[in-house]
């Protein structure tokens, strides 16, 4: 093997805001291989919703991650809501989607300004999050945080948004689509940018259907895969929209489909907005007395992609076993392909192309055989591997 | 002038640590250095290494694997540096308190300066506790 030279970056490093440990085996300037750690943020979030009743476990999913913290408890709530089958009123449906709607707006202009950081362009950056800031004041005046916005329950929303908020939201709506035309300028025909983006961290849809990849970075390689469209919850089928694809599955291309992916989020708030006004009924939770033994299945779809939620019930008023799949699980190993053969300084943009979330994606994971369903790598299998090393070499 | 006033007569310069956070509160400290908030106006800003802060902001529970990373910083830092606890998480374990890799709550671990609670806590809260801090 040709000599490598190893470039770490992290746990604690400048340019991750969260704790995470990449290596860069190179050769020269070119990145040959990615290895990262995961693990620092590992909070034992699966194990502590088993100690909370249902409605508690809200609250406990909504901080897996502080960025997508609407997607978690959406998915949560398409889980629990599956066991006993609610049906959840009118009313809910819509202000569920306003709030998961907000967040893919308020996510997406979090990472076109780290993008552009990432880059070099301050000026995108300090933008972007300028013109964040009154989606978080709506976020506030909506469901009373900035973050983790406490919003959901089982059978439906805890708050109602009334007809002077409507008008407020649709204010704050209309002023974010003339600055959205202004940074999607400033993105879009900078030809600096162009240079930088295009044809770095190339994903085709092979390497998608490979990796499993979910969300704007299957979207981006063409694959056009949406949990809103291809499974409808809340009030995704009842407004118009359309999935945004690009078939080039670079850099740039992911860029393009966070941007007018936007648009439409603003599209679907618009519909819902008007929904709201015109149902009259004040009904915005649906009572569920309990929650029956058996097994609830929900997904939604995040600002990175599918987030899945397991939850098992065994008629008590708590969940006996609750899993976790964050988006990001599956779109971070994409970067070994999409890293490797390009240079040391893109392989800041070409990681951080897919949002990675790694306090999402800091779940247990356990490896079975395929063949006998065995679980291999166990502590004991490692214990017993490294013990018949020390056999071999006493020999 | 007392020695506080001597030490941080000059620009603060921070130095953020997440030590297991949910993101939240790191998106709230970037969000002070964005244009409404905008600490830079006071000098403040964040550095790369803590070699060079004043200040060290840590949010997040401290996990069992993240411990030793925070003790390692919290020596290579220039002393003397005020440590700032930001949300609910490093004061005292907040919602994950119960959790099975939760090490400690952040002051069993360093000193600890200045808490700021929340969770998160607001911009507006996270300077108004560093300049508590300063004026006390």
């Amino acid at each position: 093997m040709a000599k490598r030279t190893i470039v770490p970056i992290g746990p604690y490093h400048p340019l991750l805001e969260e704790p995470e440990f990449f290596k860069l085996y190179c050769d020269g300037e070119i990145v040959k291989e990615v290895v990262w750690e995961t693990g620092y943020n590992h909070r034992g979030i699966e194990k502590i919703c088993e100690s909370k009743t249902f409605e508690q476990v809200f609250y406990v999913v909504e901080r897996v991650c502080g960025i997508c913290s609407t997607s978690h408890p959406f998915a949560y709530a398409n889980a629990v809501e599956s066991i006993p089958g609610v049906e959840i009123p009118l009313r809910a449906k819509y202000i569920r989607s306003i709030v998961g709607e907000l967040e893919r707006v308020h996510s997406h202009l979090l990472w076109v300004g780290l993008a552009g950081h990432f880059l070099g362009y301050n000026t995108v950056f300090m933008w972007a999050w300028k013109y964040r800031e009154p989606v978080l004041d709506m976020f506030e005046i909506i469901t009373g945080n900035r973050n983790s916005y406490a919003m959901f329950t089982i059978g439906g929303v805890r708050r109602d948004i009334d007809n002077d908020k409507i008008s407020q939201l649709k204010k704050v709506l209309d002023f974010l689509k003339t600055k959205l035309d202004l940074l999607v300028g400033a993105v879009m025909d900078d030809p600096v940018i162009h240079a930088r983006l295009r044809g770095v961290g190339v994903l085709t849809a092979e390497d998608i259907h490979d990796f499993g990849a979910v969300g704007p970075t299957a979207r981006a390689s063409g694959v056009a895969i949406d949990v809103r469209q291809d499974d409808p919850y809340a009030a995704y089928d009842m407004v118009d929209w359309k999935v945004i694809t690009a078939p080039e599955g670079d850099v740039f291309a992911k860029a393009e489909v966070r941007l007018l992916e936007m648009y439409e989020s603003i599209k679907i708030m618009e519909q819902c907005l008007e929904g709201l006004r015109k149902d009259s009924s004040n009904e915005i939770r649906t009572k569920v007395k309990e929650i029956p033994a058996g097994i609830g299945i929900g997904h939604a779809e995040a600002p990175r992609g599918e987030v899945f939620h397991f939850v098992k019930s065994d008629g008590s008023n708590r969940p006996v076993r609750h899993k976790i799949r964050a988006p990001s699980f599956t779109c971070i190993p994409t970067f070994r392909k999409s890293c490797v053969g390009g240079t040391i300084a893109d392989a800041a943009i070409a990681t951080a192309a897919v949002d990675p979330c790694y306090c999402c994606t800091e779940r247990m994971a356990q490896a079975y055989d395929i063949h006998t369903g065995r679980q291999i790598f166990s502590m004991k299998d490692l214990i017993g591997m490294s013990q018949r090393k020390t056999e071999e070499l006493k020999k | 002038m007392g020695l506080k006033e001597k030490i941080f007569k000059k620009s603060l310069w921070l130095f953020h640590l997440s030590a297991g956070s949910c993101n939240n509160c790191d998106i709230e400290i970037l969000d002070c250095l964005t244009p409404r908030f905008d600490v830079e106006r006071f000098g403040m800003k964040l550095v790369g290494s803590v070699r060079h802060a004043d200040v060290l902001l840590i949010t997040g529970i401290v996990t069992r694997k993240t411990k030793p990373r925070v003790l390692e910083i919290y020596e290579q830092a220039p002393k003397p540096i005020v440590v700032v606890a930001v949300g609910a998480c490093p004061i005292t374990g907040g919602i994950f308190a119960e959790g099975y890799n939760f090490a400690g709550p952040l002051d069993k671990v360093i000193p600890v300066d200045v808490y700021i609670p929340g969770c998160p806590p607001k911009p507006e809260a996270i300077l108004a506790g560093i300049v508590k801090f300063l004026n006390k």
